[in-house]
């Protein structure tokens, strides 16, 4: 019930929208994050998106994952 | 898989987990609350790479595990009702409720409908005008905006045949309980990550506060766990407790106030019953005065007050859920009990402990 993986917007109508990962598409909106925009990834939840992830921020934990592992 | 992949690289991990076995000297029971949480540690094998003195326990943050006898047993029975028409999400199927389960209902002949999101439900109700289609509203704060939308399109679209059987159940007050109640000496808390993008990490804050306990909002992939955990084992070594925030690419500062706007104009807060926890004060939802006609429970009433309530059982369940056992003490683990005959909602569920326990640390 609970998927956690980033999705890609691929179609983007208003409210409407379908996500994508490797290959499996499905219908979603966008009532939490009309500001998302094609080419986004998303977190999708029983038909909603409730999240974007930034890419920035995944680089900055990934740097910091990599200082961690030279620490030791 | 972006944004997944980058997250399991093995060497990484194995660095990672050679840094925490540095910081893990002294013993720490760390709980991760979500039940994706408890999937992905199994998945992964993560327990073996924590060093010794650390260990992870499950919390309640598996929602299909969490709803209670007694609710699954009042939504079984309006499926006996003819024209009525029990819609849910998959995972609920095959959880035993007394006596029966929503699969097993299905194969007599009751009408019972998956779904993928609460909406689906709502189409459903448009196709089957003649019939009453009544969605199973189960879940955290990540799936009850899903379900705010439905019922404000069905009041808006007027689809009269549509209402909500609301279970929806809040992280905070729960963790509340559990804490409180100090039957585990929590050290670390691991933090939902999905729910956290609704409600906010400031959330959490009463239980660095008032517990003392660390606490790290944390992500679904293995490198985003271990992170969670480097957060805990640091905060512990150093004395402090606060709530960090190690998924921040996808847990910004401030929770959505969309979400925020949407869940108070739907849902107000009520007591829930939990099992494994029994009733904990302000720790669910129930549907606003406005959405009443799209109530279940209100709309159902004589019918749900008929239900008898549940004989006691002999799953492990609730003390699974509140971290006192884990699914290897449940004397039922893997023998009468298992994946294909499950005997409690721990074995079903897909993020469920005791599943995640048979799948992948059987020895
Ligand atoms: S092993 Fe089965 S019976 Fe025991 S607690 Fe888990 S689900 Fe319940």
């Amino acid at each position: 019930m609970c998927l956690a993986i980033p999705m890609r917007l691929v179609e983007l109508e208003g409210f409407l929208g379908v996500a994508e990962v490797d290959g499996v598409s499905r219908k979603v909106r966008l009532d939490l994050l009309p500001e998302a925009e094609l080419g986004d990834y998303v977190l999708v939840h029983a038909g909603l998106v409730i999240a974007r992830v930034d890419a920035a921020e995944a680089e900055e934990t990934l740097s910091l994952l990599r200082k961690l592992a030279d620490e030791v | 898989m972006k944004f997944s992949d980058e997250f399991r690289d093995k060497d990484l991990i194995r660095d990672i987990a050679r840094r925490l076995q540095q910081l893990g000297g002294k013993p720490a029971t760390i709980m991760e609350v979500c039940g994706t949480h408890t999937m992905a540690a199994a998945r992964f094998g993560l327990k073996e790479l924590l060093p010794p003195p650390v260990r992870l326990v499950s919390g309640p943050g598996c929602p299909v595990c969490v709803t209670a006898q007694e609710d699954l047993d009042g939504f079984l029975a309006l499926g006996k009702e003819p024209g009525i028409v029990l819609a849910s999400f998959g995972d609920m199927l095959r959880v035993p409720g007394t006596g029966t389960s929503l699969e097993k209902e299905r194969a007599r002949g009751a009408a019972v409908k998956v779904v993928y999101a609460p909406l689906d439900a709502v189409d459903l109700a448009r196709q089957e005008k003649e019939k009453e289609v009544v969605f199973f509203g189960v879940g955290f704060e990540t799936t009850m905006p899903a379900t705010a939308v439905a019922l404000q399109v069905a009041a808006a679209d007027k689809v009269d045949n549509f209402s909500v059987f609301c279970v929806h159940k809040t992280m905070p007050g729960a963790l509340k309980a559990l804490l409180s109640a100090g039957e585990v000496k929590v050290s670390g808390l691991l933090c939902p990550g999905h729910v956290t993008t609704i409600i906010g990490a400031a959330s959490y804050d009463f239980i660095s506060r008032d517990f003392g306990i660390p606490c790290a909002v944390t992500g679904f992939e293995p490198l985003d766990l271990l992170l969670g955990v480097e957060s805990i084992l640091r905060q512990l070594s150093e004395g402090r407790a606060g709530v960090e925030n190690v998924y921040t690419r996808a847990v910004p500062a401030q929770p959505n106030p969309r979400a925020q706007a949407l869940l108070a104009e739907v849902f107000a807060p009520a007591d829930a019953v939990w099992r494994g926890l029994g009733v904990i004060p302000g720790s669910g939802v129930k549907i606003r005065e406005k959405y009443r006609d799209f109530d279940a429970q209100s709309r159902f009433a004589a019918l749900l007050a008929q239900v008898p309530p549940p004989p006691p059982t002999a799953c492990c369940c609730g003390d699974i859920l509140r971290g006192v056992m884990a699914p290897k003490e449940c004397p039922l683990f893997a023998q009468a009990c298992s994946p294909s005959q499950p005997l409690g909602p721990c074995m079903v569920s897909s993020e469920g402990a005791c599943a995640a326990a048979y799948r992948y640390e059987r020895d």
